[in-house]
């Protein structure tokens, strides 16, 4: 049941301490830089280990481009800048040089989503999830918690691949038992029971999720919370479960509602022929309002009484 | 405007800038604070730019290319009139206001959105290009911070300047020698910088990029040479005017606190003070 929940480092700081410990005993890891090292907490990676980091400058395109060339030559590369230049300035090299020609870079969005707040839409990554789905041969992660964090890092130094990965600015309440969690990639976690209905989330938007389920477990709505921290290998069979063993379901993502989690879940559904109340929450087709993360968040309905609300309607519950 | 009066302004410039990033509790600071004298002469004694004439098309351009430095630009339309200084110091960084970390054309008297760097060399290629089509007598005016060239844009941006020979571009480079993680020539040097900007084609000048008075004299000779575009390396301190923000790389996106507020607004009134002579 419902744990007091414990509040970590910001996922991109643990993304730099997993990666320094990794990197102090493989030398083949190397961290390729835009100007970023900074916002990416790399500077006592930098500091510690100088000559498994490489600095390009303010240039995300050859960021990239030279990560897949390292990558060609052995090397372990992640090539760290903010989410919404590498997903976008450099998405062709991604596209090409990265997925296409099979080289193992992990590309890592640091202040993803609307992180970067009042610095406005150049500075937002709500476009990441989209763009990546229709280029194949890229894994899509992006990490609710530290835990989660941790591992999926882990899990691509033992096996690299291409792959983007998703990372916040803000600290992150813990979400799992380390000691009991078990993390696989294209695997989601169930982070709470539930039958009534299912949220399924991913990112940072998930413990707002878990807030949304306790609220309602005090209306006697009992609401199933899922991780969905990995968007391609996409975890069909969380999503079927959900739909086939409760009610209804509402998707939470920090991205656009043009396609991402959410759309990836509608249409899985409609094609195995499922129909059920469903939601998509993300921000809208529109400008969106200026504001740091959590007012963004509140106004778009990415909250416990937003999620809760959502809820509500879609069961058709009133209070 | 004379030399004394530009040097005043300039003062109470920096004296803004400050004040509102320290209120809006967020700013890039000493990029504001590099590239403002560039600014002043720039609106106060070399383009057309008014409230007024802003929905004109013939009228000279300005796009602020490194757009995080948005706070110096603010600073200077609040002066111009396109809002007053109440609103931007009560706006800067506040949720749902318009005074966000970067231009936005919602904000009057900004001319085009930037933020992500590499984007407006291109853009005002593309607008003297169309001055040129039109018959237009205009001139676009844009800036870029010196560690923003290393994206390959602003270089292809500079081949289509010189091939469609656009002498009513003045290309400034706010060449602090300084980008976040430290020096641009141990980051990605860049150097030899104005022989790269002669070799693509541009008339390339150099100048203290913090004094107004040789700014205002040499932007009022563009272009430096018909059928080129101009270049103009504006060598430049980041974080200049307060002290202990000079050239130094931690100051590039940091708030100052009340007592250091209070220490930089004092320096500030005292060079106005010596400027005025009453000291
Ligand atoms: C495409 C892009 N990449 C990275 C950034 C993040 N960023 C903002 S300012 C900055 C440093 C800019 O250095 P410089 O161009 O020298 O500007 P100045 O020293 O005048 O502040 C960086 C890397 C950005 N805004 N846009
Ligand atoms: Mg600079």
């Amino acid at each position: 049941m419902a744990t007091e929940k414990t509040m970590g480092k910001p996922n991109q700081q643990v993304f730099s301490d997993t990666l320094l410990d990794l990197a102090q005993n493989d030398k083949d890891i190397l961290v390729v830089t835009s100007d970023s090292r900074g916002s990416g907490k790399l500077v006592a990676f930098g500091e510690t280990l100088p000559e498994q980091i490489v600095e390009v400058g303010i240039a995300e395109q050859n960021l990239v481009g030279l990560s897949s060339g390292l990558a060609a030559g052995g090397k372990k590369v992640f090539a760290v800048s903010p989410a919404c230049f590498v997903t976008i300035r450099s998405l062709e090299q991604v596209k090409n040089d990265v997925a296409y020609s099979d080289r193992p870079v992990c590309v890592v969005g640091i202040s993803a989503g609307v992180s970067y707040g009042l610095l406005g839409s150049t500075h937002h990554a709500i476009h990441d999830y989209a763009v990546l789905r229709c280029i194949n041969n890229i894994d899509i992660l992006a990490p609710a918690d530290n835990f989660e964090t941790e591992q999926v890092l882990r899990a691509l130094v033992e096996h690299p691949r291409p792959a983007y990965i998703r990372l916040g600015k803000q600290a992150m309440p813990n979400l799992h038992d380390p000691a009991t969690a078990i993390f696989e990639i294209g695997k989601a976690i169930q982070v709470r029971p539930g039958t009534d209905l299912t949220i399924i989330s991913i990112g940072e938007p998930t413990p707002h999720a878990v807030d949304a389920a306790d609220l309602l477990a005090k209306e006697g709505i009992s609401c199933r919370v899922i991780s969905m921290h990995t968007l391609r290998p996409f975890d069909r069979d969380a999503l079927m479960d959900a739909a086939l063993n409760t009610r209804a379901i509402i998707t939470v993502e920090e991205h656009s509602v043009n396609g991402g989690l959410g759309e990836l879940c509608a249409s899985t559904l409609m094609q195995e022929g499922i129909q059920i109340p469903f939601k998509i929450v993300g921000f809208p087709d529109e400008y969106t309002i200026n504001g740091d993360q959590e007012t963004m968040f509140k106004h778009y309905g990415i909250s416990g009484e937003g999620l809760a609300e959502t809820a509500r309607k879609l069961l058709g519950v009133r209070i | 405007m004379n030399a004394h009066e530009l040097r005043l302004k300039s003062i109470a410039y920096r004296k803004t800038i400050l004040e509102i990033i320290h209120r809006g509790g967020a700013g890039h600071t000493a990029g504001s604070l590099s590239c403002v004298d560039i600014l002043n002469v720039l609106y106060n004694h070399i383009m057309n730019i008014t409230p007024e004439n802003f929905n004109k098309i013939n009228r000279d351009h300005y796009i602020q290319s490194k757009g995080h430095s948005v706070e110096a630009l603010y600073t200077v339309l609040a002066d111009q009139g396109f809002y007053s200084r109440d609103e931007l110091l009560e706006g800067l960084n506040q949720n749902y206001s318009k005074f966000i970390g970067h231009p936005t054309r919602k904000v009057p008297g900004i001319e085009h959105n930037t933020g992500a760097l590499g984007h407006g060399l291109s853009v005002s290629v593309g607008l003297a290009l169309a001055g040129k089509l039109n018959g237009y007598t205009y001139r676009v005016f844009t800036l870029l911070g010196d560690g923003e060239l290393a994206e390959g844009s602003s270089w292809e941006a500079s081949m289509s300047a010189a091939h469609y020979k656009l002498d009513n571009l003045v290309v400034i480079v706010d060449r602090n020698t300084l980008q976040i993680t430290g020096r641009t020539e141990e980051v990605n040097g860049l150097e030899p910088l104005a022989d790269k900007f002669t070799a693509f084609g541009y008339a390339v000048r150099q100048i203290d990029g913090n004094n107004v008075e040789a700014l205002a004299d040499l932007l009022g000779t563009v272009p430096f040479e018909v059928g080129k575009p101009s270049l103009l390396l504006a060598n430049t301190v980041k974080g200049k005017g307060v002290s202990y923000m000079e050239d130094q790389k931690a100051w590039h996106h940091k708030v100052p606190t009340d007592e250091q507020l209070a220490t930089a607004l004092a320096e500030l009134d005292a060079a106005r003070l010596e400027l005025e002579g009453i000291r």
